[in-house]
């Protein structure tokens, strides 16, 4: 995941620089003290303090669930967890990164399945050995109900599984405390798959159009532009017709419309 | 009148005929029927290590669930989960030291001490709608159908959450004999269908289970009513490969009591889901006219 280097003198990349006169605070990172910026997120005091990503990170904001975080405050048993890249840092909080978290994932042909939970229950048996303990949910650094999900699941109710996990950012800290070895977050992937493919209605427009992209309506458009030199390109693409900013809705139509 | 129900995990899938009708019978009945929010697997089954706390959490959050819905009642219909959830219940009303490490653990929810009630769906019927007020409603009698109560273990053990005393069948008793049929007493009506055992056992050769249906048959029973999905499993669904390996005579339909109840009160059919029983049950129904008017 990381390596240090020796305190930075430099600025480089996007390392942050401490301003004069910044107060520091100490963290742990995995168990030695540093003294890091206050206001810093968890991934910039570590940078700030030398370590380097080379893997757990990767947006940086918030999405990919590359870089969950758990730690501990001073004197509270709790565990607590976030994502290095949005969790600021706190006085005396002991962390360490879990970029990575075994769980298997099963592998399926979506169109060999069906709506139907058994399948998703033949893939993952383990999904029984949930003792409902929550402590799923209460890993979870994106507010995910995972003991409603993996609930809903054993109950056969994969549209209702779809919804709730809809925010996980498949970081695996569920997988990480789960006492039935469950790997929660594969199984919801899974159900977003199935409800999207056999239950969610499908979007009639789209079909439409994508019929329309089949029967090649839009080939010979495409042919001539692809065929255009770079400043006729740029030329038909700066006279493009466009919606002018801040139209009211539904006032607004283009003049050519062989297209809609 | 309303009430709040906890189904279960089974009555949403392989069971759900034992949910539906059960579910519309009480809609008809003027009752409305809510769901706990949130709810989580009952636990299926009510760990008996006396140190096995953490298989008691599941069941005591969903009693919290219907705690914090203000509900001093939770009705459920299946006999493992209300065995689980009563057991549940019972040891926490009881037992002070478990009772707080439980509270502790679970830190996310609110203390729980027993405060709600678990009731089963019969005891509910009986106790608030009575046998001579269901009697009223019944739209199609079932008259001349030959039932045996078939409890299951559960439903009755141990006694201390059981819904009546071992050997005593008075409330499903009740129940059919409202709907106009005719309850048969059967010799093993007290034995256990064979439960988990099944699993190690051939298809079809579950001893216990075939024991109870020719003792049924036996008695002169057409039909074995029951509120166990497990029961069921090994009871009805099975019955077809019995009677293939000839560990059986003849068949004895099998029903969730909700089922009969149903179709007593004119529900339409659709909602009792009988393609999740084995076929018998459809059959002998319809041979017996019941469904005519819906
Ligand atoms: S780096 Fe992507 S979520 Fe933090």
């Amino acid at each position: 995941m990381c390596e240090t280097t020796s305190t930075p003198k430099f600025a480089t990349g996007d390392r942050a620089i401490l301003p004069e006169g910044a107060s520091t605070i100490p963290i742990y990172v995995m168990g030695k003290m540093y003294e890091v910026p206050e206001t810093l997120t968890i991934m910039k005091a570590m940078e700030f303090a030398g370590f380097r990503f080379l893997r757990g990170a990767g947006c940086r904001g918030g999405i990919c669930g590359a870089c969950p975080t758990v730690f501990r405050k001073a004197g509270d048993y709790k565990l607590h967890y976030g994502l290095a890249c949005q969790t600021v840092v706190e006085p005396n909080m002991y962390l360490a990164q879990i970029p990575f978290f075994p769980a298997n994932r099963a592998s399926y042909d979506i169109e060999e399945m069906s709506g139907l939970a058994d399948a998703i229950h033949a893939l993952y048996p383990e999904l029984f050995r949930c003792v409902s303990c929550n402590l799923c949910t209460k890993a979870c650094p994106m507010d995910v109900d995972v003991l409603g999900y993996i609930s809903a699941l054993k109950q056969g109710n994969i549209e209702k599984a779809a919804r709730l996990s809809f925010d996980c950012i498949q970081c695996g800290l569920c997988a990480s405390r789960c006492m039935g070895e469950i790997p929660q977050y594969h199984i919801a992937q899974l159900a977003r798959r199935v409800f999207a493919r056999y239950i969610q209605p499908q979007a009639e427009h789209l079909k439409s159009r994508v019929t329309e992209i089949e029967a090649g309506k839009y080939d010979q458009m495409l042919d001539e532009m692809s065929g255009m030199s770079k400043d006729d390109l740029e030329k038909t693409y700066v006279d493009r017709e466009r919606e002018p900013d801040m139209v009211e809705p539904g006032s607004w139509m283009p003049q050519d419309r062989q297209y809609l | 009148m309303k009430i709040s129900y906890y189904p279960g995990c089974t009555l949403k899938t392989k069971a759900n005929n034992l949910e539906k009708a059960a579910v519309a019978s009480l809609e008809a009945l003027g009752i409305e029927v809510e769901e706990i929010d949130r709810w989580n697997c009952c636990g299926a089954v009510y760990s008996l290590t006396a140190d096995d706390l953490i298989h008691h959490v599941g069941p005591v959050r969903n009693l919290i669930r219907a705690k914090e819905m203000g509900a001093d009642k939770l009705v459920t219909l299946c006999s493992m989960c209300y065995n689980t959830l009563a057991r549940a219940n019972q040891l926490m009303k009881d037992d002070e030291v478990k009772r707080d490490t439980i509270n502790r653990f679970m830190d996310d929810e609110i203390d729980y001490s027993g405060e709600v009630e678990v009731v089963h769906y019969l005891t509910y019927l009986q106790e608030q709608v009575g046998w001579d007020k269901l009697r009223e409603q019944v739209k199609v009698p079932l008259t001349g159908l030959k039932v045996g109560t078939y409890y299951g273990c559960t439903l009755q053990r141990p006694a201390e959450v059981g819904i009546e005393p071992m050997g005593s069948y008075t409330q499903m008793t009740g129940l059919l004999e409202a709907l106009g049929a005719t309850v048969v007493p059967f010799n093993a009506a007290d034995k256990c269908c064979g439960s988990y055992q099944v699993l190690g056992a051939a298809p079809g050769e579950n001893s216990a289970a075939s024991a109870i249906l020719n003792s049924a048959a036996g008695a002169g029973i057409e039909a074995l009513a029951t509120s166990c999905p497990l029961c069921e499993y090994n009871l009805g669904k099975q019955q077809q490969q019995m009677l293939e390996k000839q560990a059986i005579e003849q068949g004895v339909p099998t029903f969730y009591f909700s089922q009969l109840l149903a179709v007593a009160l004119g529900i339409d059919p659709e909602l009792c889901r009988f393609e999740l029983n084995d076929g018998q049950s459809l059959e002998l129904l319809k041979s017996k006219n019941y469904l005519a008017a819906a």
